[in-house]
């Protein structure tokens, strides 16, 4: 079985992330990027389905700026086994991706994508969702158990309510949700060793597809602040305000 | 130019942020329902008393009990081509359909609306809510998801009586199957739609104790939230989550006990009314934004607290 992962490169979970001063993006100069989160945990749950004997070849793919083959070598390093470089400069939306993910995924024909079901940058949690309509494959999104049987895959999703439980023939997408896994650090040799793994490179221009944005990005603002209240000395103290003052309880 | 809201439900009763995005689509124009389910007669009649919507389409059909994205998708894009804008709540099941029918109609979704600045202006958080990006759509179909706890809820009054009107015809998807489903068993309200949220962290240090949280909680008649830090530790449930990557919520009364205050937690919940903070670090980011903070020892906090509320 051949696994696909996307990965995205993104402004690090722990950066407080900047509005710029002319408002049209955030601060993205000298800040560290990392993989996205759930694209991380997607890589760990395809090399596990590959340390099962399930999967046989897990291939990480990335699309932009030749600095994204950096969290391609993150993959390969975790254990990925080769990589796809998209090269691109300008910047895609949720559709345009998906719409690039499959021209990949009718070329090199994977039995199953895994991916993050939303990048921490722009939030869209769309992808995936986009790439399975376009494929007309199954989609399970939001996975956080995920189990393959002979030529399905049995997933247990995150719901408002609690955990769906549902069956998807393969070729399928899966979108992963935080509990899926806990993914391994890399560790030395296999930083080592994945910089002698491939990286297949092409570029968006070849594939054809129409990359043009639809939503136009007129301004980029700070959310309203909320100001501080004032800290009480003692529970007693608290529910008197909370009575008297918020009128809330 | 048509609207749709395509509705939410568990078969049996509405999903109330249904009722922020239809008070949303308003502002757009031509308001439409959309009923998909085995069996919408109940969920109907809780629409049919909404003002200014014009007409209730429904489709009922065994297969849309389990309301796979497959299925839906497919049937909205079949039957109606002719909207300008379909609208969804951003839930589980919203955010789950939604995208995929904007694939099938190759149109760039706008997820996650706070606000709706013109017919084709919107803005939408991003980074976890710290910073808000005004989007202008170039689609011919805007498909958008809506985050209920940014819009009122539409009012009810009986001067404009939708009309209740089958349509269309589903051919059922062979590409999944609905299993089963455990949802979380609860005594207490819904977490988004909540007056009161009681929120525990990491700093509850065990799932047991998370119980004093819990009495307080049934004392103030609150739902149960936690922080992602609290979730991954295995302390509580997923669906409990409040954040980013989890619920979205905004109540009355926001009581946040041993919880720091990341980014990501402060971006699920500081729309909320009044919020208090409990925490020993008196450093802790959550006083910041909090209305009422209070830094002391939450194991000796909660449970005075909890015996002194009336």
């Amino acid at each position: 079985m051949k696994i696909l992962v996307p990965v995205k490169r993104v402004v690090d979970y722990n950066v407080k992330v900047r509005v710029k001063k002319d408002e049209t993006d955030v601060e993205l100069d000298n800040v560290k990027m990392s993989m996205n989160p759930f694209d991380e945990i997607a890589v760990e749950e395809a090399l596990r389905l590959k340390e099962k004997g399930i999967a046989s070849e897990i291939i990480a793919v990335s699309i932009g700026l030749p600095e994204v083959q950096e969290t391609i070598r993150n993959a390969l390093a975790m254990g990925a086994d080769s990589g796809i470089f998209v090269n691109c400069t300008s910047k895609l939306e949720p559709l345009s991706v998906a719409k690039i993910l499959t021209s990949i995924c009718n070329k090199i024909k994977p039995d199953l994508v895994i991916m993050g079901k939303q990048a921490i940058d722009d939030d869209m949690n769309a992808t995936g969702q986009m790439l399975s309509a376009m494929l007309n494959w199954g989609q399970a999104t939001f996975a956080s158990k995920l189990e393959i049987q002979d030529k399905k895959i049995k997933v247990g999703r995150e719901i408002d309510g609690g955990i769906e439980n549902i069956e998807v023939n393969l070729p399928a997408i899966v979108t992963t949700d935080l509990r899926l896994n806990e993914p391994r650090y890399a560790s030395l040799p296999n930083i080592m060793k994945a910089k002698r793994k491939p990286i297949d490179e092409m570029k968006v221009e070849d594939l054809n597809i129409d990359i043009e944005p639809r939503l136009e990005i007129l301004k980029v603002e700070e959310p309203k602040s909320r100001e501080a209240g004032i800290m009480v000395k003692s529970v007693d103290e608290m529910i008197e305000k909370l009575k008297n003052e918020a009128k809330v309880i | 130019m048509k609207t749709l809201v395509v509705v939410d439900h568990n078969n049996n009763k509405l999903e109330k942020s249904t009722l922020n995005t239809i008070k949303a689509a308003i502002q757009l124009e031509n308001v439409d329902l959309l009923v998909l389910s085995d069996s919408c007669k109940d969920i109907c009649n809780e629409l049919i008393n909404i003002k200014n919507i014009n007409n209730i389409f429904i489709n009922e059909n065994d297969a849309f009990k389990n309301q796979l994205a497959e299925d839906s998708a497919n049937f909205i894009a079949e039957n109606f081509k002719d909207y300008a804008n379909i609208l969804f709540s951003n839930t589980s099941n919203g955010k789950n359909i939604a995208p995929r029918l904007a694939g099938l109609i190759d149109t760039m979704i706008i997820p996650d609306v706070i606000e709706i600045v013109d017919k084709q202006t919107f803005k939408r958080p991003i980074y976890a809510g710290n910073a808000i990006a005004t989007c202008k759509s170039k689609n011919k179909i805007n498909i958008i998801t809506i985050r209920a706890t940014a819009f009122e809820e539409a009012e009810i009054g009986n001067d404009n009586v939708g009309k209740i009107k089958e349509i269309g015809n589903l051919n059922v998807n062979n590409l999944s199957k609905y299993l089963d489903s455990e949802l979380t068993k609860s005594e207490r309200p819904e977490l988004t739609s909540a007056d009161i949220v009681v929120s525990g962290g990491r700093g509850l240090g065990s799932a047991e104790n998370f119980q004093i949280l819990e009495k307080l909680a049934d004392k103030l008649g609150a739902a149960m939230g936690a922080s992602r830090a609290a979730v991954d530790a295995g302390y509580v449930p997923n669906d409990w989550q409040v954040g980013q990557t989890g619920k979205i919520v905004a109540p009355n009364l926001y009581i946040a006990v041993g919880i720091s205050g990341a980014i990501q937690h402060l971006a699920g919940m500081k729309d909320s009314k009044v919020i208090i903070g409990i925490n020993k670090d008196e450093e802790a980011p959550i006083f910041s934004i909090s209305d009422y903070g209070l830094a002391e020892d939450l194991f000796k906090a909660v449970p005075e607290m909890e015996s002194k509320i009336n």
